[in-house]
């Protein structure tokens, strides 16, 4: 060992002066300025390369950070990108001096949030420089020294000689938009915790913020709620092992929270609500054959006081259980032909005068259950429909635009009525195709739509979904990433990266990154990564 | 809840009716399937296989002793006799294109025999056996009174797997190989090389993989890769038929072997590129008869492919050597030579050769890839009297939304216009391929599985039996569950769920 020490520069120096290693080495340095992803606003770095050791470099609080031992993200953090920088135990018995001793993270803000949850208001901004002997990370708050971790992370590249290297950088960096957000559908095919978990994790390190949790439709009703246990008792597809208990869904919130992400649970009515049925009883409405009840059911019944009981009790529980200002309220695709078969509900149309427009009965029954969940203090987000319909929104309300065809004129709409919004249309990811769709997704610009700067500005981000008709545990990681890595650049570096060019690049080191974490990660096209995936 | 108990008895009885019903779900359906409601319980104490007294192979048998000890843990997944009789031994060998795959299966009270006339037969009954096998919601196991024989209707059941755009890890082909023998599938036709990389470690010529595969140690198969993926193959009935396909989809070879490829001119000077194999000069083909008697030696497989699809003539039409060399040779010489090489072996090509080239051995296999007119393809190669290998409806690497299984499943391999039923017979099979450009280990298994059961059933099962997909939808769901069951990664048909979910990532 001591040999080793002592020889590696002699042979550095030697190798070096006849050229090759010097070549090999710019070549290198190249690669890794480009394999950042998302690319950070503002970002410059030089040849000059410092050498880490795993024997002797530290993630540490900054003497004048407000952050220290006590703030639980952070030390989590430190550990994990550490892990992450250097590798398995193996390959961290490598022994060399660091020329980069430690990374301070100063917390500038009196409070660092350590304890508190992420929200559409975080300032998520930081600012990065790395020079000899120390590397500093500044921002406001924990979340910030979140993102700015990754992007360290993701700067450190090993040599061929197994050393970790990082030049000398200065970042200044912070998102164009503040909801970045994935979807994932637990209903279609149940996903197991593992899953959803790793998911989190490839989401921090492509500095999403949003998990927009698809929870419950039609096919299942996985959520095991205290207050209506049957739900999942009989809506589930098993009771004991197709469920999210209460302690599950809080492991989620919380292993979300460490890497700065929100947790919206979407809980979609009156419509996709069939599961909802089976654990409460006449909360759907009887469809009709003719003059009798034909077995199946259709919506939420709209014209049941019970049905607005129910869902004043199930939302209280929600509002408590999952911490976001937000809860995501579906309101889309709703299908009238049963409520037009029901006598009953025939009946109620003419008494309030409604005519036959059963859109005016689903704004209906929309407008009472804004009313209730607004009454738990939280906002909501709701699909375009509901907005379509002219249901009264809240201010606060966020209209999510997902139908493909007119996306530009929808967003014209909602914004030019004051509503923020957040684009998913261009990004369902559950179409797959043959070849780089990946392309497709990182062209789409969010702002191309007509109207003020003003409108332009309620335009807070995007998601992209993953629903589950085809998708379950055995593809759905493979199927996410690294498409969904084109959304993630899009909705954070600026307006101007567009270069698909380079973007394939750095995006193909990027899903080598990712499967090096133990994410797997597809391949974008022919190649290889240095260290395979080796999971299955 | 005093009252829920016995009404959810009920319910249970109900669900075990219907699940009575259902176990007729073998994939790909044999061929004469006679089942009855009576079923016999199981007790992983008491169960076990045996080789029958008038059994040619008896214990020490490899093959089946393998096998035997593989369905014990398939059927018994919580623990770690019936009646083997094999009519010829042969448990040494390797199964061939001539391999009798047949078997008769009877299961009655007391004992199940299983019937066949090789040990490759065999397997295929054995699998048969454990997908008969269900667990009621207490987990005792029972097998219905059944009669079944069967037969595959081609011969060649192949699956490709194209270890050159990605690297597949060892791990990834052999978990690959138990799922083809879970489906019936009978040859893997191993693409090892081609341009992107060359990860088979020559012992002949070791500087191909050290200069032309990604990375010569972490991303080659070494010979004892190589033989074990032969011998996981053997033990499972699969045959292992590798590609080196040339003279096109080489560059990868020209890194370890100067002077192979064409150089490629721009006007009247070399442009620096390289095309196809060079067809002029004599090292050429000594290179590659030493290559070939290599890959003779190593694949013990009576077949070998050799390529020969998208030839760019670009690059040969651009160097002054080839062009007079073509007008000294003629045209299409070069793949006889090539063949010639393997005097003994049948060679498979791609149909490229068959539709540029005259004259072609007639004991030479067509493999049909290209889409669009597939049926008049095989129409005119099987009149010209080729057997042939029908793949282009079959390239699942091209992947949609939605159930595309089903497009696979409705192909019929045989509808084609052809005056003899000679002609018919010509066809000896097909092959699924997973082409690798967009695939690695990351997501090739859930690619892969389900989709490939779709032809795995067209290419065993009997047509007018299965033609309808929709029946064919619940067997193939509960077949996909089974997979994940036995650790394979089988993706969803569409929404719903499985008793047993994947368990990893």
């Amino acid at each position: 060992m001591y040999c080793l020490l002592k020889c590696a520069p002699l042979i550095l120096a030697v190798a070096v002066c006849h050229g090759w290693l010097f070549g090999d080495f710019v070549r290198k340095q190249e690669l890794n300025e480009i394999s950042l992803w998302p690319i950070p606003q503002k970002f410059q770095s030089s040849a000059v390369a410092f050498k880490l050791s795993p024997a002797s470099f530290q993630i540490v609080h900054a003497k004048q950070s407000s952050a220290g031992p006590s703030c639980s993200i952070l030390e989590n953090a430190f550990r994990r990108y550490f892990e992450y920088v250097f590798g398995d135990l193996k390959s961290r018995k490598k022994v060399y001096d660091s020329d980069l001793v430690e990374l301070q993270v100063w917390i500038t803000s009196a409070d660092p949030e350590c304890d508190g949850y992420p929200s559409l208001q975080t300032d998520e901004s930081y600012e990065l420089s790395v020079d000899e002997p120390s590397a500093v990370l500044k921002a406001a708050n924990a979340w910030g020294a979140l993102r700015g971790l990754e992007t360290f992370s993701q700067l450190v590249y090993e040599d061929d000689y197994g050393a970790n290297n990082i030049n000398k950088t200065e970042i200044s960096d912070f998102p164009r938009f503040a909801h970045r957000g994935i979807l994932l559908d637990s209903s279609r095919h149940f996903l197991p915790l593992k899953v959803i978990l790793a998911n989190l994790e490839a989401m921090a390190m492509n500095k999403f913020n949003v998990f927009h949790w698809h929870i419950v439709d039609d096919q299942s009703f996985p959520y095991m709620s205290r207050t209506f246990p049957d739900l999942s008792q009989k809506g589930a597809y098993h009771p004991f092992t197709h469920v999210y208990t209460p302690s599950d869904v809080k492991m989620v919130i919380e292993f979300a929270r460490m890497r700065g992400i929100r947790v919206i649970p979407e809980f979609d009515t009156p419509g996709h609500t069939r599961s909802w049925g089976n654990g409460i009883k006449d909360l759907l409405t009887p469809c009709y054959s003719g003059s009798s009840p034909s077995g199946t059911f259709g919506p939420v019944n709209p014209i049941l006081n019970s049905s607005y009981d129910f869902m004043t009790e199930f939302f209280k529980e929600i509002s408590t259980v999952f911490p976001d200002a937000y809860i995501h309220l579906g309101g889309d695709e709703v299908d009238f032909s049963c409520w037009k078969s029901n006598p009953d509900i025939q009946k109620f149309m003419v008494q309030q005068g409604f005519g036959t427009d059963y859109s005016k009965l689903e704004s209906f029954y929309v407008q009472r259950l804004l009313d209730i969940v607004a009454a738990t203090k939280k906002g909501y987000m709701v699909w375009q429909e509901v907005f379509d319909n002219g249901v009264k929104l809240k201010d606060d309300t966020v209209v999510e635009v997902w139908m493909g065809n007119k996306m530009e004129e929808e967003l014209q709409n909602v914004t030019g009525a004051g509503f923020t919004t957040i684009l998913s249309a261009p990004w369902y990811l559950d179409y797959i195709s043959y070849g780089q769709d990946w392309q497709r997704y990182y062209k789409v610009e969010p702002l191309n739509f007509p109207g003020t700067d003003a409108q332009k500005k309620l335009v807070i981000g995007g998601e992209a979904c993953l629903w589950g008709e085809y998708v379950d545990a055995t593809n759905l990681t493979p199927r996410l990433w690294p498409r969904a890595s084109a959304v993630a650049e899009r909705l954070w570096s600026d307006k101007s990266v567009t270069d698909v060019g380079n973007a394939y690049n750095r995006l193909a080191q990027h899903r080598c990154r990712m499967v090096k974490r133990g994410i797997p990660a597809e391949p974008l096209f022919v190649g290889h990564c240095r260290q395979e995936y080796m999971g299955l | 809840t005093i009252f829920s108990a016995p009404v959810r008895a009920c319910l249970l009885l109900v669900v075990v009716s219907v699940w009575v019903q259902q176990v007729d779900g073998v994939w790909p359906l044999p061929q004469q399937l006679d089942q009855s409601a009576d079923r016999n319980s199981l007790s992983p104490q008491r169960f076990s296989f045996t080789y029958g007294r008038d059994s040619a192979a008896q214990t020490g048998c490899s093959v089946l002793d393998a096998a035997f000890k593989r369905y014990f843990s398939i059927i018994f997944p919580d623990f770690t006799k019936g009646s083997v009789s094999v009519k010829t031994r042969g448990c040494d060998g390797y199964p061939d294109e001539d391999s009798d795959e047949s078997y008769n299966l009877s299961v009655s009270e007391g004992q199940a025999v299983l019937r066949s006339v090789t040990v490759w037969g065999a397997l295929r009954g054995l699998e048969s056996f454990s997908q008969l096998v269900y667990q009621d919601d207490y987990g005792s196991y029972f097998i219905n009174k059944t009669e079944i024989v069967d037969f595959p209707r081609f011969a060649f059941r192949g699956l490709l797997l194209d270890t050159s755009r990605h690297y597949l890890p060892l791990h990834a082909i052999l978990k690959t190989l138990d799922a083809m023998a879970y489906s019936k599938f009978n040859v893997f036709h191993w693409h090892i090389v081609d341009d992107p990389s060359f990860p088979y470690q020559s012992r002949t010529f070791p500087d191909l993989s050290n200069k032309g595969a990604f990375h010569p140690f972490t991303h080659v198969y070494t010979q004892s890769d190589v033989m074990r993926v032969i011998e996981h193959a053997r033990m499972r009935g699969i045959r292992v038929i590798p590609e080196f396909d040339s003279p096109g989809h080489t560059q990868s070879w020209g890194k370890g072997q100067p002077n192979l490829l064409t150089p490629c001119y721009k006007g009247d000077v070399p442009s620096g590129s390289f095309g196809p194999v060079d067809p002029t000069v004599d090292t050429t083909y000594k290179f590659m008869e030493s290559l070939l008697k290599e890959v003779k030696f190593v694949f013990p497989d009576s077949y070998v492919h050799l390529g020969g699809d998208e030839v760019s003539f670009a690059c040969w039409q651009s160097n002054p050597n080839v062009r007079t060399f073509m007008e000294k040779m003629g045209f299409g010489k070069d793949f006889t030579k090539l063949e010639s090489f393997y005097m003994e072996r049948t060679s498979i090509v791609w149909q490229d050769v068959f539709d540029y080239h005259e004259r072609i051995p007639q004991d030479t296999v067509l493999e049909i890839w290209k889409g669009e007119t597939y049926q008049a393809e095989l129409s005119r190669m099987t009149k010209a009297g080729h057997r042939v290998l029908l793949s282009a409806p079959w390239y699942i690497n091209h992947i949609s939304y939605g159930q595309d299984w089903r497009n696979s499943y409705a192909v019929q391999p045989q509808n084609f216009s052809g005056v003899w039923s000679k002609q018919k017979k010509l066809v000896i099979g097909g092959e699924v391929a997973m082409w690798g450009e967009y695939v690695d280990a990351t997501n090739l298994n859930p690619r892969l599985w389900p989709r490939a059961c779709a032809a795995a059933e067209r290419l065993w099962s009997d047509e007018e039996k299965t033609l309808n997909a929709d029946l064919a939808f619940p067997r193939l769901e509960k077949f996909r569950c089974e997979l994940l069951r036995r650790g394979i990664q089988a993706e969803p048909l569409f929404v719903g769920h499985c008793k047993h979910e994947y368990d990893g990532l």
